[in-house]
């Protein structure tokens, strides 16, 4: 039947290569993105100055000059929190797709099964009680953000075991430690003095302020290593989006893709909002637009939903930088003014709905 | 023997759903479970498949003990149709169909687990809606996507509950005629829960009557489909009629247990 296979192949093409140039957009939007980002900033800055420093840092050969402010203040100061941007947006909207996947449900994300608010609850302990397992000053809090973060996701395993690892029981487990967690932010926040009160407020805002190399490599580091191995999980994902039965009877073991891709999303979410703070709706924003526009399968979900993350993340940032300079205004507050109306947009127009 | 179940037991908690169920499936056979409401008809066939955990008892697929294998390599010679799957997370018609292929691949996706696709979703009559989303298709429509997904896994031993119960009547026909000429074709067979008696006993060569998860009698239509055992485990008083050479059930009236 050389006939069908050509149909075949050719109905292969027509689902695929929509999906391929989505990916390529965003990656060009997000380079496009970048070199407007790394150029406007409170600091005026010639585009080739700009070009001259990043040059001369990366092909010293090629004899490009560049100042000593110019270089302190795009190597030091754009670059590392353009860096953090993209890998903020891209590991959390992943660890979103990820766990909407593994729990057939697309409101499921780090935020919602309580990730976010215990590495808070990490954070505010080290600001205000000042204690922590591990570090001093601002590493302590990093740590110990860090830390409630994968703590969080061994709770829900723990309380989701009692019952079987379904994802109806790790999202309820889930959400009771997230107001769990929260409650005892609360109760930090009550008893904290004025200047504790704010530095933990200021944490829950979501920044990329101060965002130092060494941030990005760890970040970068862990989301570079997790990804690959959530990637692997793409076919069971699209088997289990069918329910269980189904994933079971095509020889996915659900329980443990369920409980180690929970544990990689969590290692990428804590490996970032350690040192960002809270930054959370792009991991549901994110993945829901891409599922909108290229559909469910994960294999191209999930590096598309990487790009479209960081792309917002990025813009987000670049806007929060640059709309009442020089304040900044966090990257978490821009992104909740910008990512939701775009977000209830393409809801409302697009005609695919998730609810039946 | 392509399925044998040897002694199957299962309960759930203290209540025993099923109770010391022996049978064997020989190769282009198509073979019906019938009874009423939990009498264990689905439980049988997740004990089959691996979705329930035996308790008790050996289940063979091809001579292999389905308890010593991978589920990736059971995957590859048993495929399963269930009654009801959600739409929460939506997907193409193609894509859906294309998961069958799952066992079968690494990552890449070859030609021929495309062509194997297409030629099943044209068998079934779905190639025009290949590329539709699966929350907009009819009841019917999406039931035929879960049918032809299973197909494309090319399994040895296919599992279907209620494979039936969203389609209209013609579509009942097609479907069935369908799996019973893949059955005969590849030498496959086919295990399937049904509620309609009529079609049950048109299509199966065997029939298994179970009641509270025993099997109370089998073998082929004509000899167990009769007005006794219909009273007895359905609990309703029927006649029976053969009409055109076919075996037409008439529902009388509900009666009490015994």
């Amino acid at each position: 039947m050389k006939h069908s296979l050509e149909e075949a192949e050719e109905i292969y093409v027509k689902l695929t290569s929509g999906k391929i140039l989505f990916i390529l957009g965003v990656l060009i939007g997000i380079v496009a993105i970048a070199f407007i980002a790394v150029y406007i900033g409170a600091a005026n800055l010639s585009v080739k100055e700009v070009f001259d420093t990043i040059v001369a840092k990366m092909f010293p050969f090629m004899g490009a000059e560049s100042s000593k402010i110019a270089t302190a203040i795009v190597w030091k100061a754009r670059l590392p929190r353009i860096v953090m941007a993209i890998i903020a947006g891209a590991g959390l909207a992943v660890s979103g797709a990820a766990m909407q996947g593994t729990m057939k449900n697309p409101l499921v994300s780090p935020y919602t099964i309580g990730i976010v608010s215990a590495a808070a609850f990490g954070a505010s302990i080290a600001m205000v009680l000042g204690a922590g397992l591990v570090g001093s000053g601002r590493y302590l809090v990093i740590m110990n953000a860090f830390l409630f973060g994968v703590l969080d996701a061994f709770l829900i395993y723990g309380i989701a075991r009692i019952r079987g690892v379904t994802a109806e029981t790790l999202i309820l487990a889930g959400i009771a430690l997230m107001f769990l967690f929260s409650g005892l932010t609360s109760f930090l926040q009550y008893v904290a003095s004025e200047e504790e009160l704010a530095a933990v407020v200021h944490w829950m805002f979501g920044s990329l302020c101060g965002t130092r190399w060494e941030d990005v490599y760890v970040a970068g580091a862990i989301f570079l290593s997790c990804l690959p191995l959530l990637m692997k999980y793409s076919w069971d994902l699209n088997a289990m989006a069918l329910g269980d039965e189904i994933a079971i009877t095509s020889g996915v073991d659900t329980t443990r893709v369920r409980i180690y891709s929970l544990v990689l999303a969590t290692l990428i979410t804590s490996g970032i909002i350690c040192f960002t703070g809270i930054i959370a709706f792009v991991g549901i924003v994110a993945p829901h637009i891409v599922r909108l526009i290229i559909g469910g399968d994960h294999r191209f979900l999930l590096p598309c939903s990487c790009g479209l993350g960081a792309l917002l993340l990025l813009v987000a940032d670049t806007i929060g930088r640059t709309i009442v300079a020089p304040i900044i205004i966090p990257v978490g507050i821009i992104f909740s003014f910008i990512g939701v109306p775009f977000f209830l947009y393409l809801v409302l127009t697009k005609r695919k709905e998730y609810w039946r | 023997m392509k399925l044998k179940i040897k002694d199957v037991n299962f309960s759930y908690g203290s209540r025993p759903a099923l109770e010391s169920v022996t049978l064997s499936i020989k190769e282009g056979e198509i073979v019906s479970l019938v009874g009423p409401n939990g009498s264990g008809k689905t439980t049988l066939l997740k004990c089959i498949n691996r979705i329930l955990k035996l308790q008790k008892g050996t289940v063979l697929v091809e001579e292999k003990d389905i308890s010593k294998l991978k589920l990736k390599e059971l995957a590859k010679i048993l495929s399963y149709v269930p009654q009801s799957v959600s739409h929460s997370l939506p997907s193409t018609v193609f894509e859906i169909v294309l998961i069958g292929r799952k066992p079968h691949l690494d990552w890449n996706v070859s030609s021929r687990d495309k062509e194997i696709v297409l030629n099943i979703l044209s068998l079934m009559g779905l190639k025009e809606m290949v590329l539709r989303q699966s929350n907009e298709l009819s009841g019917g429509e999406f039931q035929k996507v879960l049918i032809a997904r299973a197909l494309a896994q090319e399994p040895q031993v296919l599992l279907l509950d209620e494979p039936t119960s969203n389609l209209d009547l013609k579509h009942q026909l097609d479907v069935l005629n369908l799996i019973t000429s893949i059955v005969k074709e590849k030498n496959i067979a086919a295990i399937m829960a049904m509620h309609d008696l009529n079609l049950a006993s048109r299509f199966s060569d065997k029939m298994i009557f179970l009641n509270g998860g025993k099997i109370y009698d089998a073998g082929k239509p004509e000899t167990v489909l009769t007005a006794r055992n219909i009273r007895k485990v359905y609990g309703v008083e029927a006649i029976v009629n053969e009409n055109a050479g076919y075996i037409h059930i008439i529902p009388i009236a509900s009666v009490s247990e015994g």
